[in-house]
């Protein structure tokens, strides 16, 4: 099945089997390697992508769903401006230990951020709660996305 | 799906595509997908009824104002489904055909009295969620039809409802006990209907007669309570799993139904 879709901004046209998981194509297709496989069944969140600016799981997720749709990865974190606040916040507020989980960790705390920068403690790890870490007891990883909403928040405002 | 025998029909795909994986890699049927249906997943009012499209993701049932304002159950039971993500993928036609007994959107369909709309080539039939899952993974579904619509009827009577999920977690946990239940009250402030339904402690979600007709007619007092809460533990039929033992489970439940009756938080906004 020929697919188009874009990707990272960019626009790609790809032949693949409709029932190829999207992980696979990103990861073995296209060397997009940043979103990682956990449990391949909906309960880590590590694969977490965006596809038309709402997390979805790439591992449940097939290559036909993606036709015509607009798909951003980690990879494309670094062209944008919330994106590049949000990784210099995990640095920053020491929120990567292992650092399996936190590509899906940024990825599920994007549309927040968008959307609502100064979005309460709560409401981010409710963003949060469908994704997984089993090394740093999440508390930094809140602290980061905090972190960079007040940032975000801040250049929105044109202080 | 008439020329295609062995096709599945794939909704969100967020119970589906884990159950053909762990099938086996041999297991790779067609799949057809209902996500290309772009009606599937409206939400609008028709004749009297909530009509909420099979293919309506859990995140745009609970942030729909049509759901938020004739439905707050179902609005706070889509809520507790999975994680965000799960509930950008997930439907609420993937969840009744599933049919699991610990599907949370559920019991608010069965308290609502909700019924969904089947469509084949032979035409359209309409049924009550109640006869229409008939045991765990079980549904009344024929092989030519889709399931495309659920209406809840208004029902604006009742002063009372809630919802209540207990599960191992707060995130991405199957019910270990769930409980919607809602209260019409006359003048005097005697029950006139009760109706409640249970997740996760029976073969599939289950209302229990008895237990509503234990209030109708009586005051919420210690005694209607007491006998409300007896006879919904004795209707229930829960197992033992992973997650929980049968015993745990049918007091969960009945402690649910306790909480409510003794705090029914009677609102003034109607269901």
């Amino acid at each position: 099945m020929d697919i188009k879709f874009t990707l990272n901004g960019n626009s790609q046209s790809l032949s693949t089997e409709p029932d190829r998981r999207v992980i696979d194509l990103l990861r073995e297709d296209l060397g997009l390697t940043g979103i990682k496989e956990g449990c391949g069944t909906g309960e880590c969140g590590a694969c977490t992508v965006l596809m038309d600016g709402e997390t979805r799981l790439s591992c449940l997720t097939l290559a036909a769903q993606i036709d015509g749709r607009d798909i951003t990865t980690i990879e494309g974190l670094q062209d944008m401006e919330e994106g590049i606040i949000l990784q210099k916040a995990f640095e920053e507020q020491g929120a990567v230990q292992c650092g399996y989980c936190i590509p899906g960790m940024e990825m599920a705390a994007l549309p927040l951020l968008t959307l609502h920068p100064n979005a309460a403690r709560n409401d981010i790890k409710i963003a949060l709660s469908g994704n997984l870490c089993r090394c740093t007891g999440y508390v930094k990883i809140v602290d980061a996305v905090e972190q960079a909403g007040r940032e975000i928040a801040v250049k929105k405002e044109g202080l | 799906m008439g020329e295609c025998p062995d096709a599945r029909l794939m909704a969100g795909g967020t119970d589906l595509l884990v159950r053909l994986r762990h099938a086996g890699a041999d297991t790779k049927p067609p799949l057809i997908l209902l996500s290309k249906i772009p009606e599937l997943a409206d939400i609008i009012m028709a004749n009297g009824d909530l009509c909420i499209g099979s293919g309506a993701s859990f995140s745009a049932i609970m942030a729909h104002t049509l759901v938020q304002d004739h439905a707050p159950m179902l609005a706070k039971a889509v809520g507790t489904i999975g994680g965000p993500a799960i509930r950008n993928m997930g439907t609420l036609g993937g969840n009744i055909i599933t049919a699991s007994p610990a599907g949370d959107s559920l019991s608010p369909l069965y308290v609502a009295d909700a019924q969904v709309v089947l469509v084949s080539p032979g035409g359209t039939r309409k049924i009550k969620i109640s006869e229409f899952i008939n045991g765990p993974g079980k549904s009344d579904i024929r092989k030519d039809e889709i399931l495309t619509q659920i209406r809840i009827p208004l029902d604006d009577g009742f002063q009372s409802h809630c919802f209540e999920k207990v599960g191992l977690r707060r995130s991405l946990a199957i019910a270990v006990a769930s409980f919607c239940g809602r209260l019409r009250f006359d003048e005097d402030g005697t029950v006139a209907e009760a109706r409640f339904a249970w997740g996760s402690v029976a073969p599939t979600v289950a209302r229990s007669i008895n237990a509503e007709n234990a209030l109708t007619g009586n005051r919420l007092d210690t005694k209607s309570i007491k006998k409300s809460v007896a006879e919904a533990t004795a209707s229930l039929s829960p197992i033992n799993d992973i997650r929980a033992s049968a015993h745990y489970r049918r007091t969960v439940a009945g402690a649910l139904l306790k909480r409510f009756l003794e705090n029914p938080q009677r609102e003034k906004k109607h269901v």
